[in-house]
């Protein structure tokens, strides 16, 4: 059965800032090495009556890239975002109502899926939102040796054989959502869940440190 | 969304302290906000903080055909996009008249001025130039979205810098940053937009008006002009009448102003130049505060995969095998290709068992008919052919 080396798996520098813009309900900024992307939240609010939800609170995720106008890459990736907010938000407490969700790319270098989970569950937390549990992204590459990297960059995204990126919950270490690119084997595949449930650790352990200072009275 | 509707009490409020020389968050009449210009990681990147309104401007760049009017000048394309981020008003994909007067504004301020060399961006005359696209990314929108936009413009234009192309007869080259350094594009002035608001029909003039100053306005002016004190375009809106005296006094401030935001653009760019030049990492994570208690950051760290191999072991072992052989593919009835087992089995079975009852009725049918040829041999003795035939059918279905 074919495996991949996983020897040296390590997160890039990772940072965030909440609480950034004023308008937003919620705000965060999201960096990754030199991915980061800057993401607010508006909500609970009046609603469309068109996309109104009678027994939730209806949810939409926009995604603007640096350039241009959003396209179908946005879109799929909205979609993911959006799934995955849905999984852990409480939405049945604002029945009747609307939440929005923006996501700016600031710039990209990779595991960028990711950057817009982290940044999203960052702007939920700041705007207060109540959820079920904390989500994080994690990416995983498979490089064309079978190496397994994990948070790559965009070259190596571009050497690699496969692409994954899972969204973990906080409680269970569960799967919310994945997205995959590339050829794998189950057993890669695997390797890749575990890796990631390992990383979400550090992410997790991130998150409180930083919800930790923000409420703290000296820094 | 809709907007939040502005109290009574707030209108007066705010227009009452104009009135009185004070504004909301203590500056004087002509203070403007802090302006901080940060750049990104990559050439053409620029963020600008106007208070707490936030824009980001980012310019690329491609080979398009020239306009035909025009064979062998560049073309500079800018869009502002109001992203629903900044204010819950803004919707996405749809022209608002806002995002058209700050399009077109800017449009008249860096375009018509003739701010950047076109000319220079033709690569080869009539065929192919290079297309620059400038865009505005309102983030946050605490009010004068157009001066902090015009600042961001310009100075990401400033900063960008453009592959190297070569032509060699038909053959177009066109290098990577690797190879050949990237070029900066020739700008030849910077314009920059100064707004002025009035109140109570133009008694009153405040330069930057904050988002809920630009709420009570009756009117506005917007002055671009270049550090040469040169005038690229005016332009009054609100439907105000004003005096000559004013428009003048209001140029003076801009030429003040615009000096100002020169040197300050002008100084961030040259730091930038500077850590660049020095290798240091540069960009929006570098300029993450560090001394607010809502950011944090870590190193590089590492994950451990001590047992991750164990791990994925015992899953798989766990998990159930899937059958490995695909049997081939069979052809059940012409035209029709199945592959594996049919998992409508139990059905077919069912389609038999009904098959066999049909037969045994059928057999009994036969048995009854065999009765009634009896039977008939018996009306035949008794000659008595009438209609009544049919109602001894009838019986040959008992009950039972």
């Amino acid at each position: 059965m074919e495996a991949c080396s996983i020897s040296n798996l390590k997160l890039r520098e990772f940072g965030c800032e909440q609480s950034l813009l004023s308008r937003p309900d919620g705000s965060a900024s999201f960096i990754q090495g030199d991915t980061s992307v800057c993401a607010g939240v508006y909500g609970p609010a009046e609603v469309k009556v068109s996309k109104e939800i009678y027994d939730r609170a209806t949810l939409e995720v926009l995604i603007q890239p640096k350039v241009g106008l959003a396209g179908v890459r946005e879109r799929s990736q909205e979609q993911c975002v959006r799934e995955t907010c849905e999984a852990s938000l409480l939405l049945s407490l604002h029945p009747r109502s609307s939440l929005t969700l923006v996501l700016q790319v600031i710039h990209d270098d990779g595991s960028l899926l990711s950057c817009f989970l982290n940044a999203a569950c960052m702007a939920l937390m700041d705007a207060g939102l109540p959820m079920s549990c904390l989500f994080c992204g994690v990416t995983c590459a498979i490089s064309a040796d079978g190496q397994i990297v994990t948070d790559p960059t965009a070259a190596q995204e571009k050497e690699s054989r496969a692409l994954m990126t899972f969204a973990i919950d906080s409680t269970e270490r569960n799967i919310l959502m994945s997205s995959t690119k590339g050829s794998f084997s189950v057993h890669e595949l695997q390797q890749c869940i575990v890796v990631s449930q390992k990383a979400s650790e550090k992410m997790f352990q991130f998150y409180r440190d930083s919800v930790k200072r923000r409420y703290s009275k000296y820094l | 969304m809709k907007e939040t509707p502005l109290s009574n009490c707030e209108r007066d409020f705010l227009l009452k302290a104009i009135e009185e020389k004070k504004r909301l968050d203590g500056r004087q009449t002509y203070d403007y906000r802090t302006i901080k210009v940060t750049f990104g990681t990559d050439y053409g990147c620029c963020f600008v903080d106007l208070g707490k309104t936030r824009v980001m401007a980012q310019v690329s760049c491609e080979i398009v055909a020239p306009k035909e009017s025009r064979p062998n000048e560049g073309i500079v394309f800018f869009n502002i996009e109001l992203s629903p981020m900044a204010s819950p008003t803004f919707e996405q994909g749809r022209q608002s008249e806002l995002s058209v007067k700050l399009n077109r504004q800017l449009e008249r301020c860096l375009r018509n001025s003739k701010c950047i060399d076109t000319e220079s961006l033709c690569v080869v005359s009539g065929e192919k130039v290079w297309q620059i696209r400038v865009d505005v990314h309102v983030l946050n929108h605490d009010g004068n979205l157009m001066d902090a936009s015009s600042i961001a413009a310009i100075t990401a234009l400033c900063h960008f810098r453009r592959p190297d192309v070569s032509t060699q007869g038909d053959e177009i080259t066109v290098y990577s940053p690797e190879e050949r350094d990237p070029i900066p594009l020739s700008v030849y002035h910077m314009p920059i937009c100064v707004s002025f608001s009035f109140f109570q029909q133009g008694t009153y003039l405040l330069v930057d008006p904050c988002e809920r100053e630009e709420r009570v306005m009756d009117g506005l002016l917007m002055i671009a002009m270049n550090k040469h004190r040169e005038i690229c375009s005016i332009q009054s809106s609100g439907g105000i009448m004003l005096l000559k005296e004013q428009v003048m006094r209001c140029s003076k401030i801009a030429s003040v102003k615009v000096s100002e935001i020169t040197e300050l653009v002008g100084k961030a760019l040259e730091n930038d130049r500077k850590a660049r030049k020095a290798g240091e990492k540069c960009g929006f994570a570098e300029s993450l505060p560090q001394e607010r208690i809502t950011a944090l950051k870590t190193d590089k760290t590492p994950v451990e995969a001590m047992d991750v191999t164990e791990k994925v072991d015992d899953i798989i072992q766990k998990a159930e095998v899937p059958p490995l052989s695909v049997p081939s593919p069979s052809l059940p009835v012409p035209g029709v290709g199945q592959v594996g087992q049919n998992t409508w089995g139990l059905d077919e079975e069912e389609e038999e068992e009904e098959e066999g009852e049909e037969d045994r009725d059928s057999s009994g049918e036969e048995e009854e008919k065999g009765t009634k040829t009896q039977k008939e041999k018996d009306k035949d003795e008794v000659v008595e052919l009438s209609d009544s035939e049919e109602e001894e059918v009838v019986i040959l279905h008992p009950d039972t």
